[in-house]
């Protein structure tokens, strides 16, 4: 086998992965009042993932993230569709969203939206569907 | 929500978790036991509306559904839903109690009560829903649910031709009913059925009154299987033993019924819907009843006899609905006839169930259904016996048996319409009772023809495969309870009556309800008058065409094949795949090229003509703000751009010209203060550039190509055209506002939704139902991509069967 001359990509891509996903999160958190939320949030999960395939090898990122793509997109859309639901169970019309300001032990007054598990599934199938179509492309070979 | 609501969704919910109970129990415990606690309880708790429906109350609750089109799950439970609902829950009960023991533990058992389930939750949706679109949908499940059953075992040829017709066939039938449902909806302007009820009296002079009653009657006899659509019915044989008992005679078939019952209050009392249901009806009953005497399947003469005798009570709902007439004086006299069928309906659902559990029976301890393979299973089987001679008698219209009450019931309709003087009938009501008489000889016959030609004669041991033995305790419990039913409600019909028949009367002519003209006796005896005489006729003259059978059945051999029914629907079958695979042929080529200028010729056509044709071109430059000096270079770096991808030699630098647009086009974002568009503009354009990349890996090498003139000719004027219509559209929708901005009102998103940012609140919560769909179309996609690249079906191609 070749050996690889990848050195600097892979030292930079172990650093530069950390920071994406944390902006990641923070773009997801912080998409309910700055700019941000669950598609971009998602997707910016998913261009750290795919720099991990880039610098490392699929087989390697694989074996040290064993999650089947496919299922994670369809749970994210099972959580999207089962909020709707969730609303119909309280006399609410389907994908009715409440919110409300609570008082939390270290964040203070804090308000929670069940937007946010709606938004959680559009991450979630974001990034399930962009790494599946990544990662059969790229594993064909 | 209320406990129905939660009722009528229990069976889809104990759907999603049949498959676990499966791979966890298999071999010990047959799944059907689990799934046997469902119709259990809803039996149970449907029973418990009993006196109060009873009593005159109905019972209506609603919940929120897509309230802003007025589409709500709304359930109403009155007698004739009630009625429904007991027999779809009581016969599943029963049915899947025998299934138990008729379904072997090797078979895909998960499968079939994952269907069987979906079918029960739709079904009580259907008959329990008073939205017309709730009730469509459930009515579309019932038909996937029993075409999936139907097709059970797929790997039968026959079972995919029986499956495939049902489905073409009631799904026609379901689609022309939508279509009648909503013109239904525009006359009364309500999607409830209790208020397009109660606005009856406006309906008939409606134009759309006639299409509308045609499109909806279609959808009913499709469903019911009345002639000429009742072609499906004997192919959907096909399905295990148990399927047929409960969606092929008991309950499916009886949505149609259900559905001409429902709208009798709003159609009944014209002459057109006193016309088409009843000589429909009438002639589905002569139909089923003529051929079911030819068959020597016993399964398949049980489904002409279905049809014959679904068509029995179609036409008693419409000799009925002649009591809504309001112009007539002796409404309680035709209303008899509606009663009658709802009587028939519950008798029908008790003996034919249970002469469809013990062909079963016959058929699992035998290895066969052909009558010419069967006889003096008397003695072998002799409770088997003894329930298919309760089932056909009742069936054949003898005492003491239910069937003998509904069917005097009947003659005496037909004898009162006979007389009738309302909708021009006069001369023509004659053919009534002559109808109704040789369509009971008839079934005298073929009831004969079960029970004696199987159960007695001469035992064939050699032509059977097993030796024949009395079938397993839990398998007969089933039909036992079946024929009690039969024989039970012939001695004391008037306690169905009072809590159950009469309710449901009550439903389907509430203006009679009101005027308590609905209750209804019910006796065995009602001295020697014509109806008594016409059932002794029948019992002579089928007992001498019985024995003369051989004589006579070569009349049959006479009526060519290639005009029967069948024929034709295979005819039109074929040619309809030949002619769209012709059509199909001409245009899906193979070249995605030409793909691509079907969809840009359409881009190019319909958006462009209609800025076109509406004078749309409208470019306004004086609201525009000035471009600073930023901006032009940004535009001109992005012409440039754009320009090296067209010039460019080798594949990786058009993938990076275009990168390197998407990532200009994001500097106009934060120009413009989007930061949103911004980033997901960059995210996606990094994510696409890698993709392009990796695709990029599998391309051939970009090379000069060589190709004719015309060929080049169209890639131009659709390439050009394209972008002269995107950039006509882009100005044109600046220049021209036609309608005021909405945006105002998402402006208010912090006190809507609390939420500060306007986009991802439009995302998630104002427009969550397009985000939902969009998320399920982008893994719909993914699925597409995965299953495009590492789906090799073994043998490529050649699985593929041409003719």
């Amino acid at each position: 086998m070749k050996k690889s001359n990848d050195v600097i990509i892979r030292s930079v891509t172990k650093v530069a992965v950390v920071i994406i996903l944390t902006f990641a999160i923070n773009l997801f958190i912080s998409g309910h009042h700055q700019p941000g939320g669950g598609f971009i949030g998602g997707l910016a999960f998913a261009s750290a993932l795919i720099l991990l395939f880039l610098a490392f090898d699929i087989e390697t990122v694989r074996n040290h993230i064993p999650l089947d793509f496919k299922v994670v997109a369809a749970v994210g859309v099972l959580i999207s569709v089962l909020t709707g639901v969730g609303a119909m169970l309280l006399d609410h019309p389907f994908l009715f969203q409440a919110f409300g300001y609570f008082k939390l032990p270290i964040f203070g007054k804090t308000e929670l939206a069940t937007a946010v598990l709606f938004d959680i599934g559009v991450a979630l199938a974001v990034i399930g569907t962009s790494i599946t179509i990544i990662m059969t492309i790229g594993d064909d070979r | 929500m209320s406990w129905l609501h939660l009722l009528i969704l229990l069976p889809f919910i104990f759907a999603a978790v049949v498959p676990y109970i499966y791979r966890k129990f298999t071999p010990r415990i047959h799944t059907g036991w689990f799934v046997l606690v469902i119709p259990l309880v809803i039996f149970a708790f449907l029973l418990s509306f009993t006196t109060a429906i009873s009593n005159g109350n109905t019972a209506f609750s609603t919940v929120p559904w897509i309230p802003s089109y007025n589409i709500n799950f709304t359930t109403y439970v009155d007698g004739l839903s009630l009625i429904f609902g007991l027999l779809i829950a009581g016969i599943g009960a029963l049915v899947i109690l025998y299934s138990i023991f008729y379904m072997s533990k090797r078979e895909a058992l998960n499968n079939f009560y994952v269907y069987l389930l979906l079918f029960m939750g739709a079904m009580l949706g259907l008959v329990f829903s008073d939205n017309i679109f709730v009730l469509y949908v459930f009515w579309e499940t019932t038909s996937v649910s029993s075409f999936l059953l139907i097709a059970y075992w797929y790997e039968r040829e026959k079972s995919r031709y029986g499956a495939q017709k049902s489905m073409l066939i009631t799904i026609f039938g379901g689609l022309t009913m939508l279509a009648g449902l909503i013109m239904l909806s525009m006359m009364t302007e309500t999607y409830s059925i209790r208020e397009m009820v109660s606005q009856a009296a406006n309906v008939p002079s409606h134009s759309l009154f006639v299409p509308s009653m045609i499109l909806i009657l279609i959808g009913a006899f499709t469903k019911s299987a009345q002639f000429p659509f009742s072609i499906w019915l004997p192919d959907a044989m096909e399905a295990p033993t148990p399927i047929s008992a409960y969606l092929h005679s008991a309950t499916m078939v009886k949505a149609g019924i259900y559905l001409v019952a429902r709208l009798t209050p709003v159609f009944g009392g014209q002459s057109e819907w006193f016309w088409i249901v009843s000589s429909v009806g009438m002639i589905t009953l002569l139909y089923g009843s003529v051929n079911a005497v030819r068959q020597t399947d016993l399964k398949a003469l049980l489904a002409y006899s279905t049809i014959s005798q679904l068509g029995l009570i179609m036409s008693l709902l419409g000799l009925g609905s002649a009591s809504l007439y309001t112009g007539g004086e002796e409404s309680s006299v035709y209303m008899a006839a509606i009663f009658a069928a709802i009587f028939h309906l519950v008798n029908h659902s008790t003996f034919k169930g249970c002469l469809f559990m013990v062909v079963g029976i016959i058929d699992h301890e035998t290895g066969t259904r052909d009558i010419r393979r069967l006889g003096g299973l008397m003695h072998l089987m002799p409770i088997s016996f003894t329930l298919a001679v309760i089932g056909s008698f009742s069936m054949a219209g003898l005492p003491p048996f239910n069937g003998f009450l509904s069917k005097e019931m009947f003659f005496t309709a037909v004898i009162n319409a006979a007389e009738m003087k309302e909708f021009g009938v006069y001369s023509i009501g004659n053919l009534f009772p002559i109808i109704a008489w040789i369509a009971s000889v008839f079934t005298f016959v073929y009831s004969m023809i079960l029970v004696f030609k199987t159960f007695r004669g001469k035992n064939k041991p050699e032509k059977l495969a097993k030796e024949v033995h009395e079938a397993p305790l839990g398998m007969l419990i089933s039909p036992i309870v079946l024929g009690l039913f039969v024989v039970i409600i012939f001695f004391f019909p008037n306690i169905l009556s009072k809590y159950l028949l009469s309710p449901a009367l009550a439903a389907i002519v509430p203006t009679l309800a009101a005027a308590g003209e609905t209750n209804v006796k019910i006796s065995a005896w009602h001295g020697w008058n014509i109806e008594l005489f016409m059932t002794i006729g029948v019992i002579v003259l089928g007992t001498i065409m019985y024995h003369l059978l051989k004589k006579w059945y070569r009349i049959y051999l006479f009526y060519p094949e290639n005009l029967t029914l069948n024929h034709l629907y295979n005819i039109g079958l074929e040619n309809t795949e030949a002619v769209s695979r012709r059509v199909t042929d001409r245009y899906m080529t193979g070249f995605i090229r030409d793909y691509l200028v079907y969809i840009f010729a359409f881009i190019i056509v319909i958006v462009g003509g209609a800025v076109w044709l509406s004078d749309g071109l409208t470019i306004q430059t004086s609201g525009d703000a000035p471009v600073n000096w930023f901006e032009a270079a940004l535009m001109i770096v992005m012409i440039i751009t754009a320009a090296a991808v067209l010039f460019a030699k080798t594949r990786l630098k058009a993938i990076l010209a275009v990168g390197g647009l998407g990532f200009l086009v994001s500097f106009f974002f934060v120009l413009f203060r989007a930061p949103d568009l911004a980033l997901t503009q960059l995210v996606v354009e990094t994510v696409t550039t890698v993709l392009f990349l990796l695709c990029f890996y599998h391309l051939p090498q970009l090379r000069k190509e060589f190709a004719r003139i015309q060929f080049k000719a169209v890639n131009a004027i659709v390439s050009i055209g394209v972008g002269a219509v995107v950039t006509i559209v882009a100005l044109s929708a600046n220049g021209k506002r036609l309608f005021q901005s909405i945006s105002g009102y998402y402006e208010n998103s912090y006190e809507l939704a609390g939420a500060k940012n306007i986009v991802n609140s439009i995302l998630v919560d104002f427009r969550g139902i397009d985000t939902m769909l969009e998320i399920l179309v982008l893994s719909i996609a993914g699925l597409g991509v995965y299953t495009l690249i590492k789906l090799r079906l073994a043998g490529g191609d050649s699985n593929e069967k041409v003719k």
